[in-house]
């Protein structure tokens, strides 16, 4: 039997609403049961699972190297960001230590994997709020980031990039002119996009004074990422705790104080900016050297090398049929993703599988701010905060 | 225990506070965890959120370990976060296979709530005192706990 809400004894009866799982604007298969009385909402219950396929399950079936792949699956508009933690948290069970250059990499890439999942939540955004000319120049931009994607992975979405260790391959030669092309082009249309919608007046009918929350209760219930930061908390982990040479970039943490739709918007148009702050260093700070650790029984040999050399053939050997054994013990790894704080528990038994691997997902523990502020909102108010929160549901039910 | 964990400021106070809780403490990769007997589990996560100075106010992280066929089979492990002084600290609790629960701590952060729902589906913990344990990720009617160890990859066909 699905989940639904329960009387109150002695109240009246109201209406229950579900909403979704098939619904437009829910982002997917999020549903949720609705108490309204009239077209205010009451109480507000979150109903998720129908894309669970045991993720975390299967990461223990899998080794290290391998569960890459399913963390592309997880939060499918920001692969990058998931394989990053994923395999920071390896790493860190390793203790092994990154090139330069791949770390330099990493970095360009994740953030403009958050300009391009941003672009998607500006897009539906709008169009759920009944703006759909943004929605088709977002997905324009967007389709020429997958395609630096594909040119450095060879896959658009589902990238699996970074690998233990490094990087899958060397980027190929002409690809940071790409990404300056892009570069050069983009806060041209990023103005175009604030154009139709920062001052418009539907826009803002629809966005301010919606769904707000202060920023105690925001803390007290796990919210993170931009949500947060839209509530007047300066807290960004690429700041708090870098990883990946973070701390060598130059950039700042957009907050807000009002903490409403609104705020939320804002404050992810000015990550849009500092990630492309982020970028252009990136771009050109990037240092030369291997893409790989030093670390022949965790990363694989190059094609070269194993024609030439016999250790490096059996190490291939080695890491393809058995994997790696890491010392026995726990991580807890956390990175910034463009929906919050991404984090991967990982327990190690010394065995070349993770005896378990936790994810802690940002759009999962969200959800419980979603139903929170849509309480004595209107019923359409529903729509403009689901869409402000901006869950993916292939994380929330992993 | 290790012995620079003897001047941990946090461990400090919380020896101070409690000394009888704390059952065992390690430091791997600079993460430093604790083990904490059940029956202290309420007082010394309310004494970590709400004492001066400490202030671990947010819940990053709440889930769960299957040791089968270890005993004390679960545990089920916090990671506390304080936003200043920057600060993170893993909680951990040993619980024994057969009939396993443990104290909510919904109180304290009311995030806890989708946390524990899912370490009640997924592993078939009990949480006392939770305001709505549900099943959250598999269906109502599901049998058994998935990431339990002794519960098939593949299933039950």
């Amino acid at each position: 039997m699905a989940i639904t809400l329960e009387k109150i004894p002695g109240q009246e009866e109201r209406v229950i609403l579900s909403m979704g799982p098939q619904h437009p604007s829910t982002h997917g298969v999020l549903r949720l049961v609705l108490e309204l009385d009239g077209e205010t909402v009451v109480r507000g219950l979150f109903d998720i699972g129908y894309l669970h396929t045991g993720f975390e399950k299967s990461f223990e079936a899998l080794t290290y190297s391998q569960g890459i792949t399913l963390t592309d699956r997880m939060d499918y508009l920001a692969p990058l960001s998931n394989n990053l933690g994923f395999c920071l948290a390896i790493e860190k069970l390793l203790g092994l230590e990154i090139p330069p250059k791949a770390q330099w990499v990493r970095v360009l890439l994740t953030e403009l994997t958050r300009i391009q999942s941003h672009l998607v939540w500006l897009g539906t955004h709008a169009l759920e709020l009944g703006a759909m000319s943004p929605f088709l120049y977002t997905f324009r931009e967007r389709e020429e980031l997958l395609k630096i994607f594909e040119m450095v992975s060879g896959q658009r979405m589902m990238t699996s990039y970074f690998r233990v260790g490094g990087l899958a391959l060397e980027p190929p030669l002409n690809w940071l002119q790409r990404v300056a092309k892009f570069l050069k082009e983009f806060p041209t249309r990023l103005e175009e996009y604030e154009g139709l919608l920062t001052k418009n007046p539907i826009w803002l009918k629809r966005t301010v004074g919606v769904g707000a929350i202060t920023a105690d209760d925001a803390l007290a219930l796990s919210l993170s990422g931009p949500p947060l930061r839209a509530c007047g908390v300066e807290w960004d982990l690429r700041k708090a705790e870098p990883y990946s040479s973070y701390d060598k970039f130059d950039f700042r943490i957009p907050t807000r104080s009002e903490g409403d739709v609104y705020a939320r918007y804002l404050v992810r148009m000015d990550e849009i900016r500092e990630s492309l702050k982020i970028v252009r260093q990136a771009m050109e700070g990037m240092p030369e050297g291997p893409i790989k650790a030093d670390a022949p029984h965790i990363v694989l040999p190059d094609r070269e090398s194993m024609k030439t050399s016999i250790e490096a053939l059996i190490y291939h050997f080695k890491i393809v049929t058995e994997g790696f054994h890491p010392p026995v013990g726990e991580v807890y790894q956390c990175i910034e993703s463009p929906r919050g704080e991404i984090g991967f528990y990982m327990v190690s038994d010394g065995s070349p599988k993770p005896w378990r691997c936790h994810v802690r997902a940002p759009s999962f523990v969200n959800l419980q701010t979603l139903v929170k502020i849509i309480e004595g909102r209107l019923l359409a108010d529903v729509v403009a905060c689901i869409a402000s929160m901006d869950t993916v549901l292939g994380e929330i039910d992993r | 225990m290790s012995p620079h964990l003897e001047d941990h400021p946090v461990l400090k106070r919380l020896r101070d506070f409690t000394p009888q809780a704390i059952e065992e403490t390690w430091d791997f990769r600079g993460e430093v965890t604790l083990v904490i007997r059940r029956e202290n589990l309420r007082s010394v996560c309310e004494f970590l959120h709400g004492e001066p100075g400490l202030n671990f106010k947010y819940l990053s992280d709440l889930t769960s370990v299957d040791r089968y066929p270890a005993e004390p089979r679960f545990e089920v492990v916090y990671h506390l976060l304080s936003l200043a002084p920057y600060q993170r600290l893993r909680l951990k609790v040993r619980l024994p296979g057969d009939n396993p629960q443990i104290e909510s701590v919904v109180a304290i952060w009311p995030g806890a709530n989708a946390f524990e729902r899912e370490v009640f589906d997924l592993m078939g913990i009990h949480f006392d005192g939770h305001p709505f344990l549900r099943r959250i990720l598999m269906p109502e009617d599901w049998e058994g706990h998935p990431l339990r160890k002794d519960y098939p990859t593949t299933g039950y066909r």
